[in-house]
C-alpha cells in the first residue's frame, strides 16, 4: 500500500489555492464539498432510500443537478417525493404533497426494500469501519452503554436489501474505527470474499457499500472489501485524512483531486435546500 | 351507536398500569394529547412500544409512566437525542428502563404478526448484525420451502393503542391521509384501541370516499375529538410540525429539572389538551397552519342499482 508523493500532496494544496477565493469562484465550506462529492456519485441512479439530514440535502441536490429521473423513497412511507422545503425530518408534511405514491411502512419495507426495487440506499453513522460496517447503535457496551445512539431504524434491511450503499459521514478519530462497538449494519464484513459468500448463501439483494463520501475525500471498496481513498478534496491533505482515521488508509495511486462545487451546486445548496445553513456552516 | 368519549375517560377506562400501550404515527399524527392524559392520570409501569420514541415518549418516561421500552429509533429526528430516556438508560437515572430493540422493519413485522393473529413474522434482515445478540426475540428460522434462512420476529399485540387521524364518525369509522407509518397495523394488533381525530364527521362522509378509511369501527373502543391533539407533531392539511419545539425540547430535555418543570407547565398544569392549545396562543396555532391548499381532486365511484 503506498499513498502519493510528496509531489502529489503539494499538487493537491496548490489546487485548493487556485479554488478558494478566485474571481469566477466562491469559497465553500468542507460540508458543502461533502455534499456536493455525494450528489454526484448518484449519477445514473433510479431509486435513492433517502435518510435525515447529510444524505437529505445530497440526494436532493443530485436530484436538481445529475440525476433528474431520481426517484426518493423515505421511510417514512413517501415514494418520488419532490419537497418545496428542505425537511427537517424525513416524515415532513412537505414530502408527501406532490409525491407520486404514498404508502404504509409495511409496504415500503416488503414490496419497494425487500421487493429489490432500491437502487441507492444512503447511509449515516456515528461509526465506520474500513469494511464499511456501520454502528448507530451504542458507543461502549450494549448493556451498559457509555453512549446510546439513535440504534437502526430502517438501516439494517437498508444495508442488505438496497442494491448499494452509499455512506456520508464527517472523518474523525471517534468514527473511522478500527473496530466498531456494534454491528448495525453490515458491510464488507471482514473481506470481500467472505461477504460475497454470505450475501450469495443468504439470498442479499445489495452487494454492499460501494463508496463513503466524507468531508475530507471519496472512497470506494477495493477488491479486498476494504475502503480506498480515490480523491481527496481541494484543500484537505493527506496528513489530515490519516489524523482522522483510526488504521493506515490505503490511498489510490493517482489520487485524483476532486472537483470543486459548481457556482450553480452552491446555489442550490445555500438558496434552495439549505438556506438556514443548517448542516453545511 | 356512538364511542364518542372525552380523553380523560377514554383513558381512565382503557388504559392501565402495567400496560403494554403504542402510541405509534411515523413523525405524522403522533397523538401528544394522549400521552399526556396518561401522564396527568400517573398511569405507572407501562411498556411503550413504537418505532421511534420521539419526544411524547421521552416525555412520558421522564413523568415516570413507563418501566420498558419496545423500539427501533431512538432520536430527535434532526436535531439529535432524546436525553430523558438516555439518562435512564446511561446512568439508570432516576431509575433504570428496560428496552427490547428490533428495527424499523422488525417493529412493523410485529404489528403485522400481531394484526394477523400469526405466530412469528419473516423478514430479510438482521443478518450478521449484533441485533439478534442484543435482542434473543430476533431469531432465525429455515424456509419450510428449501434452504433459505430469514429472521423472524414475534407478534406484537399492544393492550392499548392510540392512533391519531384527521377524521372519523361516531362509530370510530376513521379516515386519514399522508403518511400512514404503521397506524393501521398497530390498531388492528392492539387489544383495545383509541382513536383521536380533528375532526367528527357524519358517516355520509365516510362512506362517500370508503378507500380512505384505514381503520372500520368495529375495532374501536373509543373516538375522542381533539383538535390540534397531536401538536408538535403535524397532521397532513390542518397543521404543520413545530419543528422549533422540537429544537427546543433538546435543552429542555437536557437537565432533569427543566424537563420536570415544563411537564408542570404544559402538562399537570393544564386541565386537557383545549387549555393547552389556549396556552399555545392563537399566533403560534396560525403560524403552524399550512401556507396554502393542495386539495386532492376527487374521484367517480359510480352508482350501481
Amino acid at each position: 500500500m503506498t499513498g502519493p508523493g510528496p509531489g502529489e500532496v503539494a499538487g493537491t494544496r496548490a489546487a485548493a489555492g487556485d479554488g478558494g477565493l478566485g474571481s469566477a469562484r466562491a469559497a465553500f465550506s468542507k460540508s458543502e464539498m461533502m455534499i456536493v462529492a455525494a450528489a454526484r456519485e448518484l449519477a445514473g441512479q433510479h431509486v435513492c432510500f433517502v435518510g435525515v439530514g447529510l444524505p437529505n440535502i445530497a440526494v436532493n441536490l443530485a436530484r436538481l443537478t445529475v440525476a433528474p429521473t431520481l426517484e426518493l423513497v423515505y421511510e417514512s412511507g413517501a415514494f418520488g417525493s419532490k419537497p418545496a422545503r428542505l425537511p427537517l425530518s424525513i416524515g415532513d408534511p412537505t414530502i408527501v404533497t406532490g409525491a407520486t405514491a404514498v404508502v404504509s411502512m409495511f409496504e415500503l419495507f416488503s414490496f419497494y426494500l425487500q421487493g429489490g426495487l432500491v437502487d441507492v440506499g444512503f447511509l449515516g453513522a456515528a461509526q465506520i469501519d474500513r469494511f464499511g460496517n456501520i454502528n448507530s447503535t451504542v458507543i461502549g457496551d450494549y448493556e451498559h452503554p457509555k453512549t446510546r445512539l439513535p440504534g437502526s431504524g430502517g438501516a439494517c434491511e437498508i444495508a442488505i436489501n438496497a442494491r448499494q450503499v452509499f455512506v456520508i459521514m464527517r472523518q474523525s478519530k471517534r468514527s473511522f474505527v478500527d473496530r466498531i462497538d456494534f454491528r448495525t449494519s453490515p458491510g464488507n464484513l471482514g473481506g470481500a470474499e467472505a461477504a460475497d459468500r454470505i450475501r450469495r448463501e443468504e439470498g442479499w439483494l445489495g452487494s454492499g457499500p460501494s463508496v463513503v463520501v466524507t468531508d475530507l475525500g471519496i472512497y470506494h471498496f477495493d477488491e479486498t472489501g476494504e475502503m480506498r481513498l480515490d480523491s481527496i478534496h481541494p484543500g484537505a491533505t493527506i496528513e489530515q485524512i490519516r489524523d482522522t482515521i483510526g488504521w493506515e488508509p490505503r490511498v489510490a495511486e493517482p489520487l485524483a483531486v476532486t472537483p470543486e462545487p459548481t457556482l450553480e451546486e452552491l446555489r442550490l445548496i445555500r438558496e434552495q435546500l439549505d438556506p438556514e445553513g443548517a448542516y453545511t456552516k | 351507536m356512538s364511542k364518542v368519549t372525552s380523553m380523560r375517560d377514554a383513558v381512565a377506562a382503557l388504559v392501565h398500569d402495567g400496560d403494554v400501550v403504542a402510541i405509534e404515527g411515523f413523525t405524522h399524527l403522533i397523538c401528544f394529547a394522549a400521552g399526556h392524559e396518561i401522564i396527568r392520570q400517573r398511569k405507572r409501569d407501562l411498556t411503550l412500544a413504537r418505532l421511534t420514541p420521539d419526544l411524547i415518549y421521552d416525555q412520558m418516561v421522564a413523568a415516570g409512566t413507563a418501566r420498558k421500552l419496545v423500539f427501533s429509533w431512538l432520536g430527535n429526528p434532526g436535531v439529535g437525542g432524546l436525553h430523558a430516556i438516555r439518562r435512564r438508560i446511561e446512568n439508570a437515572d432516576p431509575a433504570p428502563l428496560e428496552l427490547e430493540e428490533y428495527s424499523h422493519f422488525g417493529m412493523v413485522g410485529r404489528y403485522t404478526a400481531g394484526a394477523s393473529n400469526l405466530p412469528f413474522f419473516p423478514l430479510r434482515s438482521y443478518f450478521e448484525t449484533d441485533l439478534p445478540n442484543a435482542n434473543p426475540l430476533i431469531r432465525p428460522i429455515k424456509s419450510p420451502y428449501g434452504d433459505e434462512t430469514v429472521y423472524a420476529v414475534p407478534p406484537l399485540r399492544p393492550d392499548v393503542t392510540v392512533v391519531h387521524a384527521q377524521r372519523a364518525d361516531a362509530a370510530g369509522d376513521t379516515q386519514m391521509w399522508g403518511l400512514l407509518g404503521c397506524q393501521k397495523e398497530a390498531a388492528f394488533a392492539a387489544e383495545r384501541l383509541i382513536v383521536v381525530v380533528e375532526e367528527l364527521v357524519d358517516e355520509s362522509v365516510v362512506r362517500a370516499d370508503p378507500n380512505r378509511t384505514v381503520i372500520p369501527g368495529l375495532i374501536v373502543d373509543a373516538v375522542v375529538v381533539e383538535p390540534f391533539g397531536a401538536h408538535p407533531s403535524y397532521v397532513q392539511g390542518a397543521y404543520d410540525r413545530d419543528n422549533d419545539f422540537y429544537r427546543d425540547w433538546d435543552g429542555i430535555a437536557r437537565d432533569a429539572t427543566t424537563t420536570q418543570a415544563w411537564l408542570e407547565e404544559w402538562v399537570y398544569g393544564v386541565s386537557g389538551r383545549a387549555e393547552y392549545v389556549d396556552k399555545l396562543g392563537t399566533e403560534k396555532v396560525a403560524a403552524l397552519r399550512p401556507s396554502g391548499e393542495a386539495p386532492s381532486g376527487s374521484v367517480d365511484y359510480g352508482v350501481y342499482k
